[in-house]
């Protein structure tokens, strides 16, 4: 598997990267080699090995449906850029 | 051609748990903006995230409910999108193994049969915040108060073949959801949202057709308006030579139409993968035992109860069922006053006819189980008759006390003594002589016209059946 100027380009956009046009060949290049390399993994017979979803040998830990959090939106709010009447604005999104 | 309809719906259930599925924060719906918004649910750095255990156990139990197989090992995953209101730019949600596998409904069709619709699966996920767009000069406003609100999403199979048969799935669910008491079920307040995969193909056809998603079906009536418009749409596309498209169309519920989103769609493109802050999920066979034994009776089995037990028409115990509550209103009204067939008479309508008037739920109703079963009590001792128990039941609404009190107040009791029957009788024969000729002379319906007249010398309170024998035997000449 290989990737292209174009998949650069798509990825970045759906990464919110700005990869100018320059850089994407030597992206996709890079890139490339990345999957090449990950590639040799298929050599491996995975028959009957179940897909690891997390390194650890571990199993998520339940929380009680207890409230634990305080309201703390002027700290929060504190950080933000713009904030109006509690909330944060952003530039207009329309649907 | 003949078209047929392919529809499977996606159902979001935001859960009725306390907080939100990763965090402690508060879930209450209504709260100023952002306060239930806490380092968590805004995507801070560094936060991670920590499974609820509620969100958990009202999986198992839709799970159960549907006779679907409960995962003994489930996996969160990353959805990635840009959106201001998602603030880490992912939704932590499930892809490959959800929680809830395999199972299916039963809905009720308009014909009296029954049909069994597949559910694919139901998985957990966060909810997302919300975006205002009024009321801010050039820039929208965010409230974070919902993201992470743990939602169940109910994916059936592309079962359904119409608009009704969508919503009578849809009731289903939502009746289910409420019953298990694991969603308010409150579609004002999106706690149970809609959206619709439609598509036409010509009937015999095997494939489906190309389908478009439907969004923005925030109560039954515009479930079916938009898939009916869009059903519509698609055949008369596709008649005019051109084909359908697989995109999301948004429904316009001041127009009735559906109008597509262009745009977004090329940013469908999730790249999920599984969450590295958050391990598998594992549901033992005894947690799944432990909620199997606390499930609620289920409406078909109450519903098959309801007519075995109180010897109720299937449509009767149907509308009874149609929710927990009313369900165990109507009990609550048997239990002390034991004619079924009458509470159930009363509870579908003068009860339910006033909740609707006033815009009311059953646990706001002025008039409570026990105060209609009183109210009930006094048919059935034939202290009062159906009519004027509806004024009984007025005024009780009113406020203006119990069944006996009113009664007692108004001076509604029956009159019961034959005497005093009698007395109006005559009095009504004497007052119409013309028409007690016409009677003697063959014109029988006119014991009608005589039943009236006694009945509103009696303001309504004359015991019909003593009232009738009584007319009848003086108009017969006895």
């Amino acid at each position: 598997m290989s990737v292209d100027k174009d998949d650069v380009g798509q990825m970045a956009h759906l990464a919110r990267l700005a990869v100018g046009d320059e850089e994407r060949a030597d992206h996709a290049h890079n890139l490339s080699n990345i999957l090449a390399f990950v590639e040799r993994l298929s050599a491996v017979d995975t028959a009957g090995v179940e897909p690891m979803a997390h390194p650890l040998e571990m199993t998520q830990r339940l929380r009680p449906d207890e409230v634990s959090e305080i309201d703390q939106r002027d700290r929060f709010q504190a950080l933000a850029p713009l904030t109006q009447d509690g909330h944060y604005l952003v530039p207009r999104v329309i649907e | 051609m003949q078209w047929e309809t392919v529809i499977g719906l996606e159902l979001h259930a935001q859960l009725a748990t306390n907080t939100k599925i990763f965090s402690g924060a508060s879930t209450a719906y209504g709260a100023s903006a952002n306060t239930q918004a806490c380092a968590i649910d805004l995507g801070m750095p560094g936060m991670l995230p920590v499974l609820n255990e509620r969100a958990v156990q009202y999986a198992i139990r839709l799970g159960l409910a549907l006779d679907a197989e409960v995962a003994g090992r489930s996996v969160f995953a990353r959805k990635n999108y840009f959106y201001p209101d998602l603030p880490k730019g992912y939704q932590i949600s499930q892809y490959e193994i959800p929680v809830v596998g395999r199972g299916h409904l039963d809905i009720d069709l308009d014909d009296g049969s029954r049909k069994r619709i597949g559910v694919t699966r139901a998985h957990l996920e966060e909810d997302a915040g919300k975006s205002l767009h009024e009321g801010f000069t050039a820039m929208s406003g965010i409230d974070l108060n919902r993201a992470g609100t743990p939602l169940l999403e109910i994916v059936s199979e592309p079962d359904l073949r119409s608009a009704a048969e969508a919503v009578a799935y849809m009731k289903k669910m939502h009746a289910l959801v409420r019953y298990l008491g694991i969603c308010d079920g409150n579609m004002q307040e999106g706690s149970f949202r809609c959206d619709a995969n439609v598509s036409v193909r010509p009937v015999g056809q095997l494939e489906f057709g190309t389908r478009a998603e439907l969004k923005n079906l925030n109560s039954f009536r515009f479930v079916e308006r938009a898939i009916h418009y869009e059903v519509e749409r698609q055949i008369a596309h596709i008649q005019e030579g051109g084909s359908v498209v697989q995109e999301t169309r948004l429904f316009d519920a001041d127009r009735g139409v559906t109008r597509s989103m262009r745009g977004k769609e090329e940013a469908n493109d999730y790249r999920y993968f599984p969450d590295p802050d958050l391990l598998p999920l594992e549901i033992s066979v005894e947690q799944i035992q432990a909620v199997r034994e606390a499930l609620p009776e289920l409406p078909d089995a109450k519903r098959e109860r309801f007519v075995s037990e109180y010897g109720l028409g299937d449509y009767d115990a149907a509308v009874l069922t149609s929710s927990r509550e009313l369900a165990d209103y109507f009990e609550a009204v048997v239990a002390r006053s034991p004619d079924a067939k009458l509470a159930a008479n009363w509870v579908m309508g003068e009860f339910s006819a006033a909740l609707n008037k006033a815009g009311l739920e059953i646990s706001q109703s002025p008039v409570d189980a026990d105060a209609l079963a009183g109210l009930l009590l006094r048919i059935a001792d034939e202290t009062i008759s159906g009519k004027i128990a509806k004024e009984v039941f007025e005024a009780m609404w009113q406020g203006q006390g119990d069944a006996d009190r009113v009664i007692a107040d108004q001076g509604l009791e029956q009159v019961k003594d034959t005497g005093a029957i009698e007395a109006m009788v005559d009095e009504a024969i004497a007052a119409n002589p013309q028409q007690l000729e016409q009677y003697r002379a063959g014109k029988t319906k006119l014991m009608g016209f005589f039943v009236g007249q006694v009945m509103k010398a009696s303001g309504g309170k004359a015991n019909p059946q003593q009232v009738n024998d009584i007319l009848k035997a003086r108009l017969d000449g006895e």
